[in-house]
């Protein structure tokens, strides 16, 4: 909660609250506001607690909105965006962490896991099976007795 | 003098519980029917002083007593009554206080309500919820004493975040401890279990109904808590993946695991290691989130204030519980006989996969959340874990799950008709192909995705309503036939379809968000703003003052085609004592898509801001989650779990219910 | 081998918990972000000074210099006043200031008023220079050394402590080497 306060109360000394997005901000070029708008979603916002500088309200990331527009207007490519931040600001400002060595552990964890625990209940019912016999199947005097009864019943 | 009472009482508590978790445990190795008849003494002893601790707390509350530390720190005279009471769990003593207080509950409702379990099994249960009510009081006396004096006293609190004084995020706390701790249950009955060296389909019955209120509550908690974000926050975002929000979340997954294992522990006999491994973990992680929120190793919004002794401590009860109980079923559990054989198509099989798919969720759920944590350990880069990951990783594993949930009503046990199973589905098929085909229609083909989870969604919906249907032969006998079996059906069935048609509910809400519509504008007053379909005019933006709080509100008419749909007002709110903004949205919902707009700045020149957002189907994320949680209590209320241990009758006396 | 499979829940949680033991005794600060600057060139920038000449990151060459960022508005800046003054004025470390999005005559007032412990001080109005420094917020403080590469940065307000025990021996060992 403190926490949540001071986010706040750095806002507030920021004059008003602005809410994410301005209409100032937005550039002219709707498909250069698109592109920004989807970086804009995947930047954290620094002095915030897990928002995208789309959503906060705080000047940083204000300022942070803008200044990737400008470079998305000087004709930067989303990648050369990205990296300019992460230089500036290290890769904690990308919500998405890039796949690399470092991080193969978590994107791909979660197959990893999901493919140890499938392998392990085919292992599980395999040696099940092979342990107990399956039942010996149907003879005819007892399909035709499983049949009058299932007939019975409706 | 009341403050001392309470502290008093959670002294003599400790030393109840102290008692409660040996004695019983002992008793049970020796058959000792006087030391198994202990606990349920105990239990409700400490029920009672842990409640009589709470009620002087919020005693002191309410009476605005600044003398109390805590009341000191996190209230304050002018605070509103209600959000004085509800302040009382808004800090970290006090929350713990609440903690005890749902614990000893829990091992009072085991004690009270537990009147058909065998009586080892209950004084095992009881035992171990007594080890941890020792471990939580400890931890409360020796750190995070709510009751602690300061002299002299000031004349009034420090503690008005307007933020917190809302319905919505006052009574989500006792909620999601209801479900946190409720789990403790089971944990007990699965570590009991383990002591006893015995699972069987009876435990899996006693099991069960703990499990489902706890997995209720907290399904309420998450809702609740996604909800107040979703109208406090100004832009209608409602899940964030915050750190505190997935250690919720992680509880949750695993649980809804553990519903449905216990089924086949209960009807097959197997999966028992299993299950006893999920009903530790389950209340493992509501520990481990605990210990997230509290020690300050993470940074998060809901993360109280930090102090190192106390994560220390927490550090050594998570060691000793989870340690401890883990180390026993390493132990134990080999030992533990497997029970029946099931195909891998079957009903069996496709629990087993609901299983797997959770699990693997909340593993990656929890990689998710704490991998920034070790990588920085381990001397790597400071990593940022957001939404990205979590959609390309947690969506994915959703799918198949979704996929099975209307299949797997529809298989037999032990060996099931997969090809019967899927041409009963075949209306359901047609539900997908229409909604894809709609979808597609009203979009031309716009985010594939987003079809694809609505078309997921009328798969789930219409597997849940079929499932029912020909369980009471709807369309093949006669109304009054189908009435009947409906009647006659047991409500866990009826809960089963509620909450899968709930999960449906909620799915659709998630999907439609791709469809939603944005606008924001510079506006003055009488101009208007065009979204979906619907005018907004702007009247007028007065200065409105409050009883702690100056406002901008706005007064905004919305019509749609010429007809008046509603007013709105959405409010900027400024609080000069905190010097605090809020912001309050105004939310227009017809149940099938909100529409919801939030005032932004002035522009200075008698211009504002507007944030108007349409919002196709949200409503239903939430009342999707209180069908989910409905079908719970449904099931809840079944009879059947209210079954006895069977009990030897004199021949010829008459049994009662027989032929039933 | 069924009996290693038990035991791996438990193996897993110790794992997980002695992270958490470590995590906690660290004493790391879980909101610090550390800077991808450390070790790199000091990023160029152009500033008018408070004197109205400009200034440069070639100001800072050919010694070793603390650059802090600070705002008249900063309410942490004020308390971290005292020891820059003492750093200037006793230690004789060259300190470099630059305004975060404060305007001039506010700075001036701040400055006037507190009195400067800085060499000189840039303005840097509309905080492009903070981004390009990579700063979220005031203070922060860089340590430069003679090369005019950042060796150190303090992402929150100096205390007594951090500068006795880690700023003064750097600049020391920085000067030496």
């Amino acid at each position: 909660m403190r926490r949540l306060l001071l986010c706040l109360a750095l806002v507030a000394a920021f004059a008003g609250t602005a809410f994410a997005v301005e209409p100032g901000e937005r550039l002219t070029d709707a498909a250069l506001e698109a592109r920004a708008r989807a970086i804009s979603k995947e930047l954290r916002c620094l002095v915030c607690q897990n928002e995208s500088i789309d959503d906060s309200n705080a000047a940083l990331a204000h300022d942070l909105r803008v200044l990737l527009r400008e470079r998305l207007a000087a004709g930067d490519s989303d990648e050369q965006v990205r990296d300019f931040l992460v230089r500036r600001y290290g890769q904690f400002v990308l919500l998405r962490p890039p796949i690399e060595p470092a991080t193969y552990v978590l994107w791909f964890g979660p197959f990893a896991v999901l493919a140890l625990g499938a392998m392990g209940i085919v292992v599980y019912l395999h040696r099940r099976a092979a342990r107990e016999p399956a039942p010996a199947p149907l003879d005819d005097s007892e399909r035709r007795r499983v049949a009058r009864l299932l007939k019975e019943d409706g | 003098m009341i403050a001392e009472l309470g502290h008093f009482a959670l002294i003599l508590a400790l030393l109840l519980a102290l008692l409660q978790a040996t004695v019983p445990l002992l008793g049970a190795a020796r058959r000792d029917l006087g030391w198994m008849a202990l606990p349920r003494r105990t239990a409700l002893g400490q029920f009672v002083l842990v409640s009589v601790a709470f009620m002087a707390l919020i005693h002191a509350y309410v009476i605005s007593d600044f003398s109390v530390a805590n009341v000191y720190e996190n209230s304050h005279s002018a605070k509103p009554l209600l959000y004085k009471v509800t302040g009382v769990w808004g800090n970290h003593e006090g929350s713990m206080v609440l903690w005890v207080f749902i614990l000893s509950l829990c091992g009072a409702a085991v004690a009270g309500f537990g009147g058909n379990l065998p009586a080892e099994l209950r004084a095992r249960v009881l035992a171990v919820q007594g080890m941890i009510g020792s471990g939580f009081l400890l931890f409360i006396l020796l750190t995070s004493d709510p009751f602690q004096r300061l002299m002299p006293a000031p004349p009034d609190g420090r503690g008005l975040n307007p933020v917190l004084q809302d319905p919505g995020l006052a009574f989500h706390p006792p909620f999601l401890y209801l479900g946190y701790v409720g789990f403790s249950v089971a944990f007990s009955f699965a570590v009991a279990a383990l002591i006893e060296g015995r699972v069987d389909a009876a435990w899996a019955r006693w099991v069960r109904p703990w499990t489902l209120a706890a997995w209720c509550a907290l399904t309420i908690g998450i809702a609740m808590g996604s909800w107040w974000a979703y109208y406090t926050l100004g832009w209608g975002g409602w899940w964030f993946w915050d750190p505190v929000e997935n250690a919720s979340l992680m509880p949750w997954l695993v649980g809804t695991a553990l519903l449905h294992s216990a089924i086949v522990v209960e009807k097959r006999e197997a999966l028992k290691t299993w299950t006893i491994l999920l009903a530790i973990v389950t209340f493992s992680l509501s520990l481990i989130g605990t210990f997230l929120v509290r020690s300050g190793v993470l940074t998060s919004v809901h993360a109280f204030a930090v102090d190192p002794a106390r994560g220390t401590f927490i550090l050594l009860l998570l060691f000793i519980a989870i340690g401890g109980s883990l180390a026993l079923y390493a132990v134990r559990a080999p030992r533990l006989k497997g029970g029946g054989l099931f195909a891998p198509i079957s009903r069996e099989g496709a629990l087993v996969l609901n299983n797997l798919l959770l699990t693997t969720a909340a593993a990656t759920v929890f990689l998710g959340t704490l991998y920034p944590l070790f990588s920085e350990e381990l001397g790597g880069p400071k990593l940022s874990v957001g939404f990205p990951f979590f959609d390309r990783t947690f969506a994915p594993l959703m799918v198949p799950l979704l996929m099975a949930v209307a299949l797997g009503p529809l298989l037999a046990w032990k060996r099931g008709d997969l090809l019967g199973a899927l041409q009963r589905l075949w209306l359901a098929f047609a539900a997908v192909a229409a909604v894809g085909l709609l979808g597609f229609y009203l979009t031309h083909g716009g985010p594939v995705l987003a079809v694809f989870g609505l078309g997921l969604a009328a798969w789930v919906f219409m597997g849940a309503v079929l499932e029912w249907a020909e369980r009471v032969k709807l369309g093949r006998a006669p109304m009054d036939e189908s009435w009947r079996r409906a009647r006659h059906l047991p409500r866990a069935a009826h809960g089963m379809t509620l909450a899968h048609l709930g999960l449906a509910l909620t799915l659709a809400g998630i999907a439609a968000s791709a469809w939603q519509e944005e606008r924001i504008e510079i506006a003055r007053p009488g101009q208007d703003l065009a979204i979906a379909g619907y005018t907004l005019h702007l009247d007028e933006v007065a200065q409105v003052a409050g009883a702690n709080f100056t406002a901008d509100r706005a007064r905004i008419t919305v019509t749609k085609e010429g007809k008046a749909v509603a007013d709105m007002h959405p409010e900027k709110r400024f609080f000069p004592v905190q010097q605090m903004p809020t912001s309050v949205t105004a939310i227009h919902t017809n149940l099938l898509a909100d529409l919801y707009v939030a005032l932004g700045d002035s522009d200075g020149a008698g211009g504002w801001t507007i944030r108007a957002y349409w919002k196709p189907l949200v409503p239903w994320i939430w009342i999707g989650a209180v069908f989910m949680a409905a079908g719970g209590v449904l099931s809840l209320s079944d009879r059947r779990w209210r079954i006895g241990v069977a009990h030897r009758v004199p021949r010829g006396a008459r049994v009662a219910g027989a032929g039933d | 081998m069924r009996r290693l499979l038990y035991s791996l829940p438990v193996a897993l949680f110790v794992v997980l918990a002695a992270y958490f033991g470590v995590a906690l005794f660290s004493g790391r600060d879980p909101h610090a972000i550390p800077s991808p600057l450390v070790s790199e060139p000091t990023p160029s920038f152009e500033l008018t000074g408070l004197d109205a000449a400009a200034f440069s990151q070639d100001a800072l060459k050919g010694q070793v210099t603390l650059v802090n960022f600070f705002a008249s508005w900063c309410l942490p800046c004020r308390a971290e006043h005292p020891l820059l003054m003492r750093l200037a004025e006793q230690e004789h470390v060259p300190i470099y200031g630059i305004a975060y999005k404060d305007k001039r005559a506010d700075t001036e007032r701040f400055v006037a008023g507190l009195g400067s412990p800085y060499r000189r001080i840039g303005l840097d109005e509309q905080g492009r220079v903070g981004v390009d420094f990579g700063i979220t917020g005031v203070p922060e403080t860089f340590v430069i050394d003679k090369a005019g590469r950042i060796r150190r940065h303090y992402g929150a307000p100096l205390t007594a402590d951090q500068v006795r025990n880690d700023l003064l021996p750097l600049i020391r060992e920085l000067t030496r080497g």
